[in-house]
């Protein structure tokens, strides 16, 4: 990979990424869907930042959201900021965020089995994406493609350039997206569960193949799952999502260490354990809220063991507890309790 | 893609033969006497009952539909019952100027119905959507023969003094442009609505795809989302629908040429019907036949060169 050209008058230490209570609502017939309420978070340079939660948490729209991809309508940017480099994108011109979007930034999807257009063949997509981004040499593009098909570790790339993406099994085809979103060396990749439709051994590698390709290019990631083991694998920061809102930032090892947000907990003890027999997978009681409704206190505080009246009424704020550790419950910092 | 080809080929051998005995049965089943058509209505009765027996008409009807098969196979349609002449000579006439028909017609109003199917899809639920969907139901509606005589009431003869008897020679000629135009506007409108409605459809559903949104964050302007990633694919049940409209556009094409008089098959066809000349009619269905399989064969190909999932 070459390397980059350090945009100008940037400060190294400021965050590549930085989200400020972003707020994207939907307006559907049953109300106002709050997806993603007032959320928050930074991402370093050459770091990866998981976002975990479960299904519906708005983790995937916060995604999109950072991409500027919500179909408006149904969908609204109600507030916040998105700061990509120091700029909010949300105020740029559709024109600008067009050329960051798979320039600078990246975006591999969930589904490698329809995120690619059956008609063309990937390397006309890939070419398609370097010629958006002012690549005009059509020979050139197409020698590119075949490189980045080769470092996603796509076996004789020279061929399969000419493939169609139903000629490819998933695995490959998900390389083939990675190789889409990076090939125009991006600063920021935003990876929307990339491994949750693939089985596990496919997943492994081409969990590998992103850190291997964090090193060699640089560039930060997003990295969207509700899979913890992804997550401790992976990344080095991580934000828990809960109905729309971030419940806990912790780095990794001190968030699997000490989980201080009692959605946190639950979701770990949710995991499967090799070292415990069980009968019962463990399992949050409740369900989420309805997201259009408006709870005066914590989101949480139906299913939560620890809730106290004081829950019910207020809202936590996220607050900081630690040095890059902050989390949004009014009982926290928890002891040890067995959730 | 030459296998593909040669698939459809012998897929269409059964339909042919299948067309073959269905027109072998439905002039069995007509009324008229062929005998009683070719003497004349003053002839008498035993130079009918010669006739009917030359004819091979006194025949079992295997036999009689033996001797059809083997005509038919050696090319021999007969001869008219009406002028004697022969009957390949007569369709061979009458060929191109339907093919020039068809084409004239599917020219303007695909291309037409694709654009309008796509911009309401673009503009959903907005007046020019709305619009554009008034506009193609209208042309679902309104039978060909009644838009044919708009046509030419209001463009031939009030508005713009447009030719609408015949044909005015061949295509790249003036005179055969001008006569080309009322009969081409009256049936590619049968057309153009269907194709505006699928394509609006299609291309709402494709723009739903994940495909389309990797697209967009590819950086791609919306133009080419739409037409490289969104009509590209949507593309695909507006060349079945096409096919399948394709057997309506022969009848149209019968309807359209008896109200412009054009010398096409339809023309051919409804003036043998009426003058009970069997043999013609039986050679025109058969041509009718060899075109739906023509149309069809060719939707195919254009399905194999849009959809690389199909071919082999």
């Amino acid at each position: 990979m070459t390397a980059k050209a350090s945009s100008p008058a940037v400060d190294p230490d400021a965050p590549l990424l930085e989200v400020k209570d972003l707020k994207v609502h939907f307006h559907t017939e049953t109300g106002v869907f709050r997806a993603v309420d007032g959320v928050s978070f930074s991402v370093r340079r050459g770091a990866t930042l998981g976002i975990v939660g479960e299904s519906g948490c708005g983790k995937s729209v916060t995604s999109l959201g950072i991409m500027r991809l919500i179909a408006q309508p149904p969908g609204r940017y109600a507030g916040g900021e998105v700061k990509f480099e120091g700029r909010d994108i949300l105020k740029i011109s559709e024109r600008e965020m067009r050329g960051l979007r798979g320039g600078r930034m990246g975006m591999i999807f969930q589904e490698p089995m329809t995120s690619l257009n059956p008609v063309y063949t990937i390397g006309d997509q890939i070419i398609e994406s370097l010629r958006a981004h002012g690549v005009a040499d059509r020979k050139a593009a197409r020698k590119r493609a075949i490189e980045m098909l080769d470092l996603v570790k796509l076996p004789s790339p020279e061929t399969r350039v000419d493939d169609f993406p139903h000629q490819l099994s998933g695995g490959q085809r998900q390389r083939a997206m990675i190789a889409l979103a990076l090939v125009n060396d991006p600063e920021l990749l935003i990876a929307d569960e990339p491994t949750t439709a693939l089985d596990v051994t496919v997943q492994a590698q081409i969990l590998s193949l992103m850190r291997d390709l964090r090193e060699r290019t640089g560039a930060a990631i997003v990295l969207i799952t509700h899979d913890l083991g992804v997550v401790a694998e992976t990344c080095d920061d991580v934000v828990v999502m809960y109905a729309g809102q971030v419940v806990e930032k912790a780095p990794v090892a001190e968030l699997f260490s000490g989980p201080q947000h009692p959605y946190t907990l639950g979701l770990m003890a949710a995991v499967p354990r090799l070292d415990a027999q069980t009968d019962r997978l463990e399992t949050i009681p409740g369900s989420v809220p309805p997201p259009y409704l408006q709870l005066p206190g914590c989101r949480f505080a139906s299913r939560c063991p620890l809730a106290t009246d004081h829950c019910r009424a207020a809202p936590p704020p996220l607050r900081e507890i630690g040095p890059g550790r902050s989390v949004a419950c009014w009982r926290a910092p928890i002891e040890e309790i067995a959730a | 893609m030459i296998s593909t080809i040669i698939d459809r080929l012998l897929l269409s051998i059964p339909v042919l033969l299948g067309v073959l005995l269905f027109g072998f049965l439905l002039l069995q089943l007509v009324p008229g006497d062929p005998a009683r058509v070719v003497a004349g209505p003053s002839a008498a009765p035993d130079v009918v009952e010669a006739l009917r027996v030359q004819m091979g008409l006194d025949q079992p009807i295997l036999v009689q539909f033996w001797a059809y098969m083997e005509r038919m196979f050696t090319g021999d349609l007969g001869r008219s019952m009406i002028s004697n002449k022969e009957v390949t000579a007569e369709l061979a006439a009458a060929i191109g100027p339907t093919v020039e028909l068809m084409l004239a017609c599917m020219i303007w109003s695909i291309p037409l119905g694709i654009a309008m199917g796509t911009m309401a899809a673009v503009k959903r639920g907005s007046i020019v959507d709305r619009a554009i969907m008034a506009i193609s139901v209208a042309g679902v509606s309104l039978p060909i023969f009644f838009v044919g005589l708009l046509a030419v009431q209001y463009l031939g003869v009030l508005w713009l003094n447009l030719p609408f008897i015949g044909r005015g020679g061949p295509l790249w000629s003036y005179d055969g442009l001008r006569h080309m135009i009322l009969p081409a506007l009256s049936l590619g409108a049968i057309l153009v609505g269907p194709v505006a409605r699928m394509t609006r459809s299609s291309v709402l559903e494709v723009l739903k795809l994940d495909h389309v949104r990797t697209a967009r964050a590819k950086g791609l302007s919306e133009r080419s989302v739409i037409l490289r990633h969104g009509l590209r694919n949507a593309l695909i049940p507006v060349v079945t629908l096409i096919g399948l409209q394709a057997g309506y556009l022969l009848g149209g094409a019968v309807v359209t040429e008896t109200i412009f008089s054009w010398p096409g098959i339809g023309r051919l066809v409804v003036g043998a019907i009426l003058s009970s000349d069997f043999t013609v009619a039986q050679g025109a269905i058969l041509v009718f036949a060899l075109g739906f399989i023509a149309i069809n064969l060719i939707v195919d190909v254009l399905y194999s060169l849009l959809d690389p999932r199909v071919r082999k």
